[in-house]
């Protein structure tokens, strides 16, 4: 989230598209109701189904599960064209002005440099014309043809309301009224904010749909004001933290890099990140990188990192292709290159796609390690389970292991919301049994491991053997000396840069936030964004003072936020180019004419003069991107990209096929559905009974959601003979499930291209191991392929089959 | 654990966020079936209600989960027959229900999914306990809460024929009839119903009549503005207002929500149920005197361990201090 759940309370509109708030975030929607019943504010949902957030919006208009940049394209389109534009914003603070290289364009769907063999664009021409001083060239006047907001204005041309009737099969009527009710947003005294999860991310295109609703929010000069924002609601209690310490293959905690096999050494890679100003005056605040790249260094290998040896640079791996992301893992699993899979926290044979394949994968590994609370079906894979999992549990030969670990309630530490704040939690009770933290279990692996480099010495044993581990119990380090290692501390004295007199940090003190961490080995920290969360002022994360100064939705001494325990990114934003807020009411942060402040910590140099410094530090710019030059693979603009699996070829270009750069192995291309065989689209969702696979093991949410189910239109149902409660056969190209029928008023069949498009919902919760019915989740049938920049699976949107069956399941 | 962090100070609760009134008991009995001379309270409780806003209900059923774990039920693991009800239908193991109904509303030619929390309406005229032959079984206090005395329940099934809502599950079990108490052993106590609590998103809210009456108001002011030109809460006269009442976006067609009863009344024939016919019944069913009427008044389903009580007793005592 830019914003946090609280400050939902502030919004005048909700676009719910994307998500489904009131079934996925029931406790967080709490604040959409607050909005609504406080402030009038409205609610808008668009979705394939008439969800439980639907059920109590003020308007909804279904739409085509896979289409939505087509739909955010033209509500843009439509913006532009009726001066729904927040103009001064878009001006100043978007780079809406830049002008881009002669050689960009795009035609027949693809934008320019795409290369069909390699599945990939080059992208030489996707970027700004560099004027002599160095700088980005720009056109205050909008009136070059050539700045982004006029080739914006060409790009979403194509997106009539016809087009996005045609396309997504939401009514020109419903999409228009959308519009008009979007657009009184780019009043600077209205703001809409954006709620959206998995509904968007889960596509093969899912980082453009984003990308599209933010640069919607951009043009309404939305982003960074109060009730405002783009506002990611993450599917798992603490799935934030995950990403924010880098448990991803190309991360390092921070969002920092992984390096790659084109950047052997500490040169290359860090000249690679020097983030120089694209404009005059500009912070670009990533010109801090090597500051926290070294500290982090430091707070792995402490004194074996020096800058002698380019702080241990030797020891990261370098990724030989883009990311070991779990779709890659599962592939090289299948063609027998990995022995050993540790499985932690983690339930793949339910959560990630083509169920077949995963079971394949599985079976040729050697060993399998599950630490988990719960006995998932991934620990047991091999268990015939008759229907629900037929394997032959005697050609599988991998071992398992099960290591029982604690569940949230007997952990403490800190968990991250979607708003970036950390919450610490206090353990509620005692692991039952034999099982034990998750950091205990770690913990004695890698004292074990190092034992045996020790004594048996290794190829290159250095990394290992060099680790930090000054834990004061080494087989179990506590959650706060956890916290106080990724807050950092000060490895010697450190001095301000600009007065050597004044002392900033004690050797040995913890660093009070990330502007104190050093690029010569001086500081170490594990992970420089959280850099502030338990400091010499002690624990931040367990501050529980709920006051709420100016009724701003705040609550700057609840919890730690991050970054600096900063509400509302890109605040500064909130206020214009003289620094006064755009609207008085929804003050967050003003220029005094010496300095910003107010309700929240600004987003800006305290210092840095309104007419200057741009809202959007961390970019080279200063400005946010409605072009965002070469830094996403599929293009520098949202461009209309059909489902793998879709009833609809694409309208730009016939002979293109979901997304053209999405990395896809050999085997899973033969396995992807043509409409002809399996003429039903297909989502996937949760349902607010249940959270994901955990809560089938118990006996309360079972009985409130007892058996899988899939739910489809009467009119689907009367074509197929399928009864209200009566069982179907679901299958696809790649798997088939039985299941409940739902027949419902909430699901309608959708003209689009001439089509008639049913659509058939798939609910997740259900496997065989728990207190609920035994059961499928909708991965049996989902297709291999990820978003074409982060590799999230293409849940959302595939092809089936429906009909009517009688047999009944042997258990 | 670490024994550096500080530990929380607990945030304002949802609702209710005032301490309510406290410690009520047998001394506040208004009325107790198959019982005549009831000597009058001497005091007069602030009459309570639950107001459940069906239009700010998202049916998550965190309401029936939290009703189930607070009562300590087991309501069966299931099947699903083609709606989102689960279980199908009030159980004695589950004593509250969200109910879904599609509704196309042919004004809008727009669909809507009109979802009602059911369960116990606490009647001011309750016809459960009118039509209850065992003595003590039904009783109802001054606040307005109509309870179950298990203890003092012989099964008989009379209070389903005496409800206009269709609400008492008689146990195959222990041959009990079961429903929700309000949560009268937590209001007793300072604290709103269980259900109240788990809301995440206040349509479920408790307090005095009058203030939940008040915030009807509010949210159907807010209905109207949103072009639900008849929305209105539901207070039905016919039993005398209700202390579980719900603000309906169509309060002119409460059926559409599941079948709430349009006008509900007590059936005539419980009506007349009083005197001769009862106590006829009653020897026809060969029920002992139930002499221990106020004894067992207290002795509920709810599992209770002593500490409990002693701790229950200790924070009224101090409440009533204040």
């Amino acid at each position: 989230m830019t914003n946090a759940w609280t400050d939902i309370k502030n919004t005048d509109l909700v676009v719910v598209m994307g998500g489904n708030a009131a079934e996925a975030h029931p406790c967080g929607f709490k604040w959409v109701t607050e909005a609504k019943a406080n402030r009038g504010a409205k609610l808008i949902v668009v979705d394939p189904r008439y969800t439980r957030t639907a059920s109590v919006s003020d308007f909804y208009a279904p739409i085509r599960p896979g289409s939505d940049i087509s739909f955010l394209m033209g509500v843009i389109r439509w913006c532009m064209e009726n001066d729904k534009v927040q103009w001064e914003y878009v001006r100043n603070y978007t780079n809406a002005a830049f002008l881009v290289k002669e050689g960009f364009g795009w035609s027949d769907g693809l934008f320019t440099g795409y290369d069909e063999e390699k599945r990939d664009y080059d992208k030489e021409s996707w970027d700004y014309q560099i004027g002599e001083d160095g700088y980005a060239r720009i056109d205050p006047t909008l009136q070059d043809p050539r700045c982004v907001w006029n080739l914006l204005k060409a790009h979403v041309e194509a997106y009539t309301p016809e087009f996005v009737e045609n396309i997504c099969g939401t009514p020109k009527d419903k999409f228009l009224q959308i519009c008009e009710m979007i657009g009184e947003c780019s009043a600077p005294d209205r703001v809409m904010t954006s709620m959206y999860a998995l509904g968007w991310t889960q596509h093969s295109k899912g980082a453009q749909n984003i990308r599209g609703m933010a640069m919607l929010q951009l043009i309404l000069g939305n982003i960074g004001m109060r009730g405002g924002g783009m506002n990611a609601l993450r599917g798992h209690s603490n799935i934030q933290g995950l990403t924010d310490l880098g448990l991803m293959s190309n991360l390092i905690p921070g969002y920092l890099n992984i390096p790659t096999e084109k950047e052997p050494d500490w040169q290359t890679y860090i000249s690679a990140r020097g983030f120089k100003p694209l404009r005059p005056n500009q912070t670009s605040y990533w010109q801090n990188y090597p500051k926290f790249m070294v500290s982090f260094m430091k707070a792995m290998w402490g004194d074996a990192a020096t800058a002698e040896n380019d702080w241990a640079y030797h020891y990261l791996p370098k990724l030989d292709v883009p990311t070991y992301d779990v779709l890659r893992m599962f592939e090289l699993m299948k063609h027998g290159q990995i022995n050993l899979y540790f499985c932690q926290g983690f339930n793949p044979l339910l959560s990630f796609p083509n169920r077949a394949k995963l079971t394949e994968a599985l079976s040729r590994l050697k060993l399998l390690v599950v630490m988990d609370p719960l006995e998932t079906e991934t620990a047991h894979f091999w268990e015939n389970h008759g229907i629900h999992n037929d394997v032959d549990s005697a050609a599988i030969q991998t071992e398992v292991l099960e290591l029982p670990t604690t569940c949230f309630a007997e952990d403490e530490g800190a968990l991250v919301n979607s708003g970036r704040w950390l919450q610490w939690h206090w353990a509620g009770g005692t692991p039952p049994g034999e099982a034990r933290h998750d950091t205990w279990i770690m913990a004695n692996i890698f004292l074990r491991l190092r034992k045996l480099y020790q004594d048996e010495g290794g190829v290159f044993p250095d990394p290992i053997l060099n680790l930090t581990w000054d834990y004061a119990d080494p087989s179990e380090p506590t959650p706060e000396e956890l916290a106080r290692e990724m807050n950092g501390r000060a490895l010697k004295t450190v001095y301000d840069a600009k007065d050597p007199s004044t002392v900033l940090v004690e050797a040995g003190k913890q660093v009070k936030n990330f502007t104190q961490l050093q690029d010569d080995g001086s500081t170490m920290c594990g992970c420089w964004i959280y850099s502030g969360c338990w400091n010499e002022d002690g624990n931040n994360m367990a501050r529980r003072d709920n006051s709420d100064p100016g009724d701003a939705g705040m609550f700057l001494n609840w919890s730690f936020a991050w970054p600096v325990n900063r509400r509302i990114l890109y605040n500064r934003a909130s206020a214009d180019m003289q620094g006064k807020p755009w609207d008085p009411d929804r003050k967050l942060i003003e220029w005094t004419g010496e300095k910003w402040e107010g309700y929240d910590v600004p987003d800006i140099g305290v210092t840095s003069k309104p007419d200057e410094v741009m809202p959007f530090i961390m970019n080279q710019e200063g400005a946010s991107r409605l072009f965002t030059r070469g830094m996403m693979r599929d293009g520098p603009f949202p461009t209309h990209m059909e489902p793998f699996e879709s009833p609809l070829k694409n309208v730009f270009n016939d002979k293109m096929r979901g997304n053209p750069v999405s990395r896809v192995f050999a085997d899973d291309a033969a396995q992807f559905a043509t409409s002809d065989e399996f003429p039903f689209v297909a989502t996937s969702y949760r349902l607010t009974e249940h959270f994901h696979y955990w809560t089938k093991h118990n006996k309360v949410n079972a009985s409130l959601q007892p058996e899988f189910f899939v739910e489809i239109s009467e009119e689907l149902a009367a074509e197929k003979g399928i009864a209200k409660g009566g069982r179907v056969r679901v299958w696809g190209k790649r798997g088939e499930v039985w299941a409940k029928a739902v027949v419902t008023k909430r699901i309608k069949p959708m003209i689009c291209d001439g089509k008639t498009v049913h659509v058939v919902g798939i609910p997740l919760h259900w496997g065989f191991k728990g207190a609920a019915k035994k059961g499928w989740g909708p991965n049996s049938l989902t297709p291999f392929v990820g978003d074409a920049n982060v590799e999230t699976p293409e849940f959302k949107a595939f092809l089936v089959n429906i009909e009517p069956s009688t047999e009944e399941p042997v258990a | 654990m670490s024994g550096t962090a500080p530990q929380p100070t607990t945030a304002a609760a949802n609702p209710p966020v005032q301490p309510m009134e406290a410690g009520f008991g047998t001394r506040d009995l208004v009325r107790v079936s198959a019982t005549a001379d009831l000597p009058a309270p001497d005091r007069q409780l602030t009459k309570l209600a639950k107001l459940i806003d069906v239009s700010k209900c998202i049916g998550c059923k965190a309401c029936q989960s939290a009703c189930v774990e607070w009562n300590d039920t087991t309501p069966e693991i299931g099947e699903n027959v083609g709606v989102y009800e689960n279980p199908h239908d009030l159980t004695p193991d589950m004593f509250t229900l969200m109910r879904f109904s599609e509704w196309e509303n042919p004004a809008t030619n727009e669909l809507e999914w009109l979802i009602r929390k059911d369960g116990c309406m606490h009647c001011e005229d309750p016809g459960c306990l009118k039509a209850c032959p065992a003595p003590g079984a039904i009783v109802q206090y001054s606040n307005g809460i109509v309870d179950f005395i298990h203890d003092n329940c012989i099964g008989c099934g009379y209070c389903v024929t005496g409800c206009p809502f269709d609400i008492p599950r008689i146990s195959k079990t222990d041959h009990k009839s079961y429903k929700c108490t309000l949560c009268s052993d937590r209001v007793a106590v300072g604290q709103g119903p269980a259900c109240a609590k788990a809301c995440p998103t206040k349509a479920i809210t408790f307090g005095t009549k009058d203030d939940m009456l008040a915030l009807a108001d509010d949210r159907i002011e807010d209905l109207k503005s949103r072009g639900y030109d008849n929305a209105g809460v539901y207070d039905p006269e016919g039993v005398g207002g209700t202390h579980v009442i719900y603000v309906l976006h169509h309060a002119d067609k409460p059926g559409i929500y599941s079948d709430l009863p349009e006008n509900p009344r007590i059936s005539p024939i419980v009506e007349g149920w009083k005197g001769v016919t009862k106590t006829a019944g009653m020897a026809a069913m060969g029920v002992a005197a139930a002499g221990a009427l106020l004894m067992g008044l207290f002795s509920r389903g709810n599992k209770v361990e002593a500490e409990e009580e002693v701790a229950a007793e200790r924070l009224v005592r101090d409440r009533e201090d204040i």
